[in-house]
């Protein structure tokens, strides 16, 4: 298990990571998940020892990481832009780390070459051990680089953005690969991200930060369905953002009252969220809001509009996923319920 | 105490070590020997300082150094401009080796190039022949001194100007021209002044190597007190005399003008990329 | 063939160039300011060198006082661009791979010989170890000889040649980060295997490229050497001081022929120069 107590890192004045605590279980498959400047890379550098914390603790096992530095941990690190040695062949590269090893518990050549070959079968990139980085593409230096972590039979495995240099399609491909490669190896293993989508789909826990602080962790279900704070609802998913009053209990938009619970909510400026997908479409005068269809584009299974909410002074324009079979025109006035809401106290 | 704790900063290792022996080598090579020279100085009053920088030879050697190297380093700008333009810009045979020919100076040990411009230019030589017949004397005038500084100083007008008027932007005289300039115009306001901070620094750089230098100057320089003497000579002089103090005082004056402007030029790159940040 | 091509499909690269005559007088200054200050200099030294002939020329380098002057040349350049490559290197490591406060001025203090006249980088060894120097008197009680002879004449080499390895080391360490060395650590390695596999291989162009601008500045040092040397025949002359004393005794063929070696030297510095800057520019390509 590894254990994160209480880290602060701060660059000058500015607090990059501010008292984090975190648990990671053995065999997980952890996103750390966050806007660029929150932290994340920070923490994961540090747990590496490529950084070291102002304070705070770090132990593998139990065991104190800080007393090692990063040639002591064995952790597999994986470059957001690979780090490759550029004048080493991809098998020189996979092998490096078995190379360095003290003499006395270095492998022979033909262990070094048998399990080369292995790691490079593992990553299905065999038929290029001979090449140089210089001429492989982007996706196939990320799974050299993740192989030459693994030379090492890491106790973790940590990837900084491991897919942010690359291009959407092979984006993808890799995530499912990731996701069975930690299936087939079962290393603990963290990945730094800030594209939600990719923490949700790859990840068995997330954990999300902002600003240096953790603010959530939870499966991907459960920051996505019931996020702690405005901000990772906001971040997490898209949403429905409206400014709202709570008043004794009773929520209200532009002075108009909405026909919702205010979830215990004490009094004062909120914001109400709602996923575009739980705004649900009933005839005029059953909801919380009502609203005039300006526009409506339908692709794919989803029907997308625009409905300008009369509420108050002006009209605030809100976008909605409706079903493809409630048949949605312009003018149209609809009553809008939200099926699952939020609302968080404050601002921002 | 700290040991494995937190708070340990570099990832890589050896930097305590690294930087103690370049501290400890640049120490023992450069900082002492010059705080030497300092120090050395200071063992003249102010007043025999003075009588020194003052009397007639040595006034006259610095300025010999610092008004030729001044006016040499004029030269260069202008021709290192018009040879810039010439590499960068057009495309002509033997372009290449005469780009690389550019380099000639920083390259050819300065004794070397020393005799050898005496020899061009004394009155038998190739050049110093046909100069002879118009009346002009080179070679063992102050000319020659001209001449030697001309030749050391080129290369730094050239290779500091070079690169940013290859790196300038070919769209922004495109934009020139669509606003309607005609080329000269686009020439004198939209390219020269972006390449004002090279040509100065190109300047300064050749101006400061000339007023130090000695090996091309001393052989074509004829080297008469008050006439053509340079005051680097001076300094050799005055030590084969065994009058340190009168050479360390010139070597003094001479070097805090050196720091001065690599200070400037040191400004000037400053004050380049402020006003035009790397694209 | 060699005719400028004019046609009006390049309207667009004429707005971008002048008129015909501007180019061929630009071209034409460019050209003969370089042949008559730069080429006819060169020219003139293998001239002279070979004006009484091939036998002439190589009795000249024969001469025992030249041969002495060449081996003397060779080990001083031997010493201080050794010792400046293995200090440079250090200090390339630390400045470029680690952040700390003051860097400028370290980088600054670096260059400073750059800045410095070579009679002056001279004359701060004798204010040092001169008869009347600090150190002078210690020296004479003990015997120790640096000034004219070989260590003083070393030592103002170093000075001279002082900023090459560091300041060709630095800006191409800075442009390949710290991330292959991280890698390399976080697999295991230590800091020697670090330096060895990772670092150096990346660095060896710059590295000789340093080596070669770095050992012809001090195989040619003049006004240095010449200060702190004492021009011992046969014992403490270089080359550049041999060409010296051979031209002012008027041995004009034999201060030649040794001035030749040494173009010779500049010339074929270029060319490898010239050589290893597209190296340079093949490693700094993005594509890692």
């Amino acid at each position: 298990m590894i254990e994160v107590k209480n880290i602060v890192k701060k660059f000058g004045a500015f607090a990059a990571l501010d008292h984090v605590d975190l648990k990671v279980a053995n065999g997980e498959l952890l996103a750390l998940l966050g806007p660029s400047g929150s932290g994340k890379t920070t923490l994961l550098r540090i747990i590496a020892g490529l950084d070291w914390p102002d304070a705070g603790e770090v132990s593998f096992d139990g065991e104190n990481a800080l007393a090692h530095g990063a040639s002591e941990r064995h952790v597999g690190f994986v470059f957001q832009h690979y780090a490759l040695f550029r004048h080493m062949t991809v098998f020189e590269n996979v092998a490096f780390g078995l190379r360095v090893q003290p003499r006395a518990i270095r492998k022979d050549e033909a262990a070094i070459r048998a399990r080369v070959k292995e790691l490079l079968d593992l990553v299905q990139l065999d038929w290029l051990s001979s090449r140089y980085p210089s001429q492989l593409s982007g996706g196939q230096r990320q799974r050299i680089a993740l192989a030459r972590a693994l030379a090492i039979e890491p106790r973790i495995l940590l990837l900084d953005e491991p897919f942010g240099a690359l291009d959407a399609k092979v984006r993808k491909e890799l995530r499912q690969w990731l996701r069975s490669l930690h299936h087939e190896i079962n290393v603990t293993s963290i990945f730094v991200t800030h594209d939600q989508e990719e923490a949700l789909e790859v990840a068995n826990r997330v954990v999300v930060m902002d600003k240096g602080r953790i603010v959530q962790i939870g499966t991907p279900g459960d920051v996505y369905d019931n996020p702690a704070t405005a901000f990772v609802h906001s971040f997490i998913g898209e949403s429905i953002v409206l400014p709202v009053e709570v008043r004794d209990g009773c929520v209200e938009l532009g002075g108009k009252p909405l026909n919702i619970s205010a979830d215990g909510v004490s009094s004062g400026a909120s914001k109400l969220f709602v996923r575009r997908h739980d705004m649900a479409i009933g005839p005029a005068g059953s909801g919380a809001f009502e609203g005039a269809v300006r526009h409506v584009r339908t692709f794919g299974p989803i029907q997308r509009a625009e409905v300008a909410l009369s509420a108050g002074e002006g009209t605030t324009v809100i976008e909605i996923d409706a079903p493809r079979d409630r048949e949605l025109q312009p003018g149209d006035i609809v009553s809008l319920h939200p099926r699952r809401y939020r609302i968080f106290a404050g601002q921002d | 105490m700290n040991n494995g704790g937190a708070g340990r900063r570099n990832t890589l290792p050896g930097f305590g070590l690294t930087m103690g022996l370049t501290l400890t080598w640049l120490s023992v090579i450069i900082l002492i020997p010059l705080a030497g020279l300092f120090l050395k100085s200071f063992e003249l009053s102010l007043d025999q300082f003075w009588s020194i920088l003052t009397s007639r030879r040595t006034l006259n050697a610095l300025k010999i150094s610092f008004g030729l190297a001044f006016a040499a380093a004029i030269v260069n700008l202008v021709m290192g401009l018009i040879i810039v333009w010439a590499l960068v810009r057009y495309r002509f045979p033997g372009r290449r080796i005469f780009d690389a020919i550019v380099d000639i100076p920083f390259a050819l040990p300065t004794a070397v190039a020393g005799v050898a411009l005496t020899a061009l230019f004394a009155e038998k030589g190739w050049l110093g022949a046909p100069l002879a017949e118009l009346g002009i004397k080179v070679a063992f005038t102050p000319a020659g001194i001209f001449v030697a500084m001309i030749f050391i100083g080129i290369p730094f007008v050239v290779r500091t100007v070079q690169p940013v008027l290859i790196d300038l932007d070919a769209e922004i005289e495109d934009a020139a021209a669509s606003l309607g300039a005609n080329r000269w115009n686009t020439v004198s306001r939209v390219i020269l002044p972006s390449l004002v901070p090279a040509l100065l620094t190109g300047f300064a750089l050749a101006f400061a190597r000339a007023v130090g230098e000695y090996g091309s100057v001393i052989f074509i320089a004829g080297n008469l007190p008050n006439v053509s003497e340079i005051a680097p000579l001076l300094i050799v002089i005055r030590l084969s005399e065994f009058r340190y103090a009168d050479a360390t005082a010139i070597a003094v004056v001479m070097l805090v003008a050196s720091f001065l402007l690599i200070f400037a030029v040191n400004r000037l790159q400053r004050w380049a990329q402020t006003r035009m940040p790397a694209h | 063939m060699s005719q400028p091509k004019i046609s009006p499909s390049t309207a667009r690269e004429d707005l971008r160039t002048e008129p015909q005559v501007i180019r061929i007088v630009i071209i034409a200054i460019a050209v003969t300011f370089l042949t008559v200050f730069v080429v006819l200099p060169l020219v003139v030294v293998f001239a002279q060198a070979f004006s009484k002939g091939i036998g002439a020329y190589f009795a000249a380098l024969s001469d025992p006082e030249a041969l002495s002057a060449i081996r003397l040349t060779l080990m001083v350049a031997a010493i201080s661009v050794g010792l400046n490559l293995v200090f440079g290197v250090i200090a390339a490591w630390a400045i470029a791979k680690f952040d700390f406060r003051g860097k400028t001025l370290l980088i600054s203090l670096i260059d400073l010989p750059f800045s410095v006249s070579p009679v002056i980088s001279g004359l701060v060894f004798v204010l040092l170890f001169g008869a009347q120097g600090f150190l002078g008197p210690w020296l004479q009680a003990n015997d120790v000889h640096i000034l004219f002879a070989v260590p003083g004449i070393a030592l103002a080499t170093i000075f001279v040649t002082f900023p090459f390895v560091a300041r060709a080391l630095i800006p191409l360490m800075q442009e390949q980060g710290t991330q292959e060395e991280e890698a390399a650590i976080s697999l295991g390695a230590s800091g020697l295997q670090t330096f060895f596999r990772v670092t150096l291989p990346n660095i060896k162009w710059g590295v000789l490229y340093s080596v070669l601008l770095c050992n012809a500045r001090a195989m040619g040092e003049f006004g240095a050497v010449s200060v702190v040397s004492g021009h011992i025949r046969g014992e403490t002359n270089t080359m550049p001081l041999l060409v010296e004393i051979l031209y002012n005794e008027y041995q004009f063929v034999a201060a030649f022929a040794i001035a030749s070696l040494l173009a010779m030297l500049a010339l074929i510095t270029l060319v490898a120069k010239t050589i290893l800057e597209r190296h340079l520019d093949e490693g700094r390509l993005p594509g890692d």
